[in-house]
C-alpha cells in the first residue's frame, strides 16, 4: 500500500510539474479563467432588465448571477478539458502501449494527472475568482445551513469524480473508433444543454425536466449549484446525493470495463 | 525452463481497403470492403536465457507483431507464447516487472519534463530499491554518455539522445529481457555505433534476454549470433547469419585479376559476369562449381591474384525477401483464382 502510495505521489507531483513547464500558457489560462462568469453575469442582468419580471422559475436576478458563480466552481471540479480527446489521441498514435507494459493503471494515472493539473491551475486561478465572488458577494444571501454546505462539499468532490470517469469512457471509445470527435461534439452539447451550464434546470418544460432530473449530467454543474442555493428540499437532498453517488459509480466501473475490453481488441496501432 | 516458448502463434487483421478516389470515400460511408491481413502465421520459436536473437525481415513481415504479442500489447488470434513462464496478455504485473520493450519514441518518457524526472517515476512504478537504482541509473548513464542532458526536457533532445533516455528508462528497472525494435532507426552512424556498443556491453555482462528487430545489417552482424528471419509472417531461417548465406545464397563471387590487359573474352562461360574494370573481373559462378571454375582459371589464364568471396549478406537477404514476396503473390494469385474458378463452377451447377 505505501509502494502505491508512493507512484500516486510521485506521478501527481509530476503532472503538477508538467502543468507548469510552459509558462505563458499558465499565466494566461490561470489568470483569464474568470472571464466567462463576468459575460454571464452581463447576459442576465440584460435578461432580466428587458423581461420586467422580478423572478424566473424561482430564481431572482440576484439567484441567477449566484447560480453562475456556483456553477462555475461546480464546472472548475467537473470539467476536463481534452480528457476524452488525449485518451482517444493515445490510442490512435500508439502512446497507449506504455500502460500495457509498464505496471501502471490508465484510469489511475490518467486521474491522479486530472487532479495534479487541476490544483496547481485552480490555486492560481483562486485569486481572480476569489475577487470575483468578493465584488459579487451581495447576490448571495449569506451561507447555506451546515448540512447544505456538507452536501454541496461532497457534491464537488462527486462532480469531479463523475465528470472524469464519463469523459475517461467517452475517450475510451476510442478503442472501437479511434476518431471520437463526433461522439464528444454530440456529448458536449447535451452537457450545454442539460448540465445546467447556460441555466437553470428549472427552466426545461415537462417532460424533458423529469427526463434529466435522473440523468448525471446535471450533477456537472446545475446540482452542485442548486444544493448551495437551497434549491433542492430537504427531503430530497441525501436521495439526490445517493443518484449522484450511483451515476459516480456506474461510470466507474464502465469505464475500467472499456479499458479492458479495449486492451483486449487493441491492434497496436501507431507502430 | 526457456526463456522464451512460442507455439504455433498467430495474429489476423482485419483492414478496411478504401479504393481511390472522392467517390469511394462517400461510397466508403455506405458500404467497406475489408481484407484479413495474416500478420503472424502460426510461429514456433525457443529462446534461452542470455540469447540475443535478431528479428530480421521485409516490411510487413510481422516482426514487430511478434514483439508485441510478446510484450503483451497485443492479443493474438490463437497460439500460445511464454515469457519467464507469464502469458504475455495476461499481463501480470510481476511479469511487467521482469520486462522492457523499446519500441519508436515517447513511450516512456515526459515529453515536458527532463528525463530524470520520468526515471524518478519508473523508480517507484517498477518498485526499485534507491540504492540500486541510484547504482544502476549512474551506470546507464555513464555508459550512454548522457550525464549533461539529465536536467534537459525530453522534447528538447536529439533523436539520438531521446533513444540513449528511451534504453536507459527501459533498464532502469533490470528487466531480464528485453525486446527492441528497431532501436538505431533514423540514427547517424556515431549514434548507432554508441548505440551498439552500449547493447553488446550491457547484454554482455548482465546476461539479459534480448529480441532485436532490424533493417541493418551492421547492427544484427555486430550484436547477434542468432538471426530469426521472419517473412510473410513465417519464420524462414532460425540460425546464424553465415548460415543464412550458406542457406539461402547458390553463387559465390570469384574476383580475378589477370596478369596482362587483355581481359579474356570468353568469361561468361563461368557464370555471370558481375564486373569488369580490366585487369579485374568479379563473376558469380554457382556454388557447385567453383572448385571446377577456379581450377579451369587458374590452368588457363594467367593470374596475378584470384579471390572467392561469399556474396554480401544484404544481397543474400534481399533476395531471399523478393523471393518470398513472389511466392507469396503466386499463392494470392493462385487462391484468387482458385475461388473465381470455384464461384464459375458453382454458378454453372
Amino acid at each position: 500500500m505505501l509502494a502505491r502510495a508512493q507512484i500516486w505521489w510521485t506521478i501527481f507531483t509530476m503532472c503538477v510539474a508538467e502543468r507548469l513547464a510552459y509558462r505563458g500558457d499558465f499565466v494566461l489560462g490561470t489568470t483569464m479563467r474568470f472571464l466567462p462568469m463576468i459575460t454571464q453575469i452581463f447576459l442576465w442582468t440584460a435578461v432580466f432588465a428587458s423581461s420586467g419580471n422580478g423572478t424566473l422559475v424561482g430564481f431572482t436576478r440576484n439567484d441567477i448571477v449566484a447560480y453562475y458563480l456556483l456553477t462555475m466552481v461546480a464546472r472548475a471540479f467537473s470539467s476536463m478539458p481534452g480528457l476524452a480527446s488525449g485518451i482517444a489521441r493515445q490510442i490512435r498514435d500508439g502512446e497507449i502501449k506504455k500502460f500495457l507494459i509498464q505496471p501502471i493503471d490508465l484510469i489511475g494515472f490518467s486521474l491522479l494527472a486530472r487532479m495534479g493539473h487541476k490544483l496547481v491551475y485552480y490555486g492560481v486561478a483562486i485569486g481572480p475568482f476569489a475577487l470575483v465572488f468578493y465584488l459579487c458577494r451581495d447576490y448571495f444571501s449569506g451561507w447555506p445551513p451546515a448540512e447544505y454546505l456538507a452536501a454541496f462539499l461532497i457534491s464537488l468532490v462527486l462532480s469531479f469524480l463523475l465528470g472524469f470517469f464519463l469523459e475517461a469512457s467517452l475517450g475510451l471509445a476510442g478503442f472501437w473508433t479511434l476518431e471520437i470527435s463526433s461522439l464528444l461534439f454530440v456529448y458536449m452539447l447535451f452537457n450545454f444543454f442539460f448540465s445546467g451550464h447556460m441555466f437553470p434546470l428549472e427552466i426545461l418544460p415537462e417532460p424533458w425536466r423529469t427526463w434529466v432530473g435522473w440523468m448525471p449530467l446535471k450533477y456537472l454543474a446545475y446540482f452542485p449549484a442548486a444544493v448551495f442555493l437551497q434549491k433542492i428540499p430537504p427531503e430530497q437532498l441525501w436521495q439526490e446525493m445517493a443518484l449522484m453517488g450511483v451515476w459516480t459509480l456506474f461510470f466507474f466501473f464502465l469505464s475500467r470495463r472499456l479499458m479492458h475490453a479495449g486492451f483486449r481488441r487493441y491492434s497496436g496501432y501507431g507502430g | 525452463m526457456s526463456v522464451i516458448e512460442i507455439r504455433g502463434l498467430r495474429k489476423s487483421y482485419r483492414v478496411y481497403q478504401k479504393k481511390e478516389g472522392l467517390l469511394a470515400s462517400f461510397s466508403g460511408l455506405f458500404h467497406r470492403e475489408y481484407r484479413e491481413v495474416n500478420a503472424v502465421k502460426g510461429i514456433d520459436l525457443t529462446v534461452e536465457k542470455g540469447e540475443f536473437v535478431a528479428f530480421l525481415g521485409p516490411n510487413g513481415a510481422g516482426k514487430t507483431t511478434t514483439l508485441k504479442l510478446l510484450s503483451g500489447v497485443i492479443t493474438p488470434t490463437s497460439g500460445e507464447a511464454k515469457v519467464l513462464g507469464y502469458v504475455p496478455w495476461e499481463r501480470d504485473n510481476d511479469y511487467r516487472r521482469r520486462f522492457a520493450l523499446v519500441m519508436g519514441q515517447k513511450n516512456q518518457l515526459w515529453w515536458d519534463l527532463p528525463a530524470q524526472e520520468s526515471f524518478q517515476l519508473h523508480q517507484k512504478i517498477y518498485r526499485i530499491d534507491p540504492a540500486a537504482f541510484k547504482q544502476t541509473k549512474d551506470e546507464l548513464v555513464d555508459l550512454l554518455g548522457v550525464s549533461k542532458l539529465l536536467g534537459q526536457p525530453v522534447r528538447e533532445l536529439s533523436l539520438g539522445e531521446r533513444m540513449k533516455m528511451e534504453l536507459i528508462a527501459a533498464l532502469l528497472h533490470s528487466p531480464e529481457v528485453l525486446f527492441l525494435d528497431e532501436p538505431t532507426i533514423g540514427l547517424d552512424v556515431v549514434a548507432q555505433h554508441n548505440i551498439q556498443k552500449f547493447l553488446k556491453h550491457y547484454q554482455q555482462v548482465r546476461g539479459i534476454t534480448i529480441l532485436l528487430t532490424s533493417h541493418y545489417m551492421k547492427d544484427i552482424a555486430a550484436l547477434c549470433k542468432r538471426v530469426v528471419i521472419i517473412a510473410g509472417g513465417e519464420i524462414v531461417h532460425d540460425g546464424s547469419l553465415e548460415g543464412v548465406i550458406d542457406r539461402f545464397s547458390d553463387y559465390k563471387i570469384l574476383t580475378v585479376d589477370f596478369a596482362d590487359d587483355r581481359m579474356p573474352s570468353d568469361l561468361a562461360r563461368f557464370g555471370e559476369i558481375r564486373e569488369i574494370a580490366p585487369p579485374r573481373a568479379k563473376i558469380e559462378v554457382d556454388r557447385s562449381q567453383i572448385a571446377n571454375v577456379l581450377t579451369n582459371v587458374l590452368a588457363n589464364y594467367s593470374i596475378l591474384d584470384v579471390s572467392v568471396e561469399d556474396p554480401p549478406l544484404e544481397e543474400v537477404i534481399a533476395s531471399l525477401f523478393a523471393l518470398t514476396e513472389k511466392q507469396q503473390n503466386e499463392s494470392k494469385d493462385s487462391n484468387i483464382a482458385a475461388t473465381a474458378a470455384n464461384v464459375a463452377a458453382a454458378s454453372k451447377n
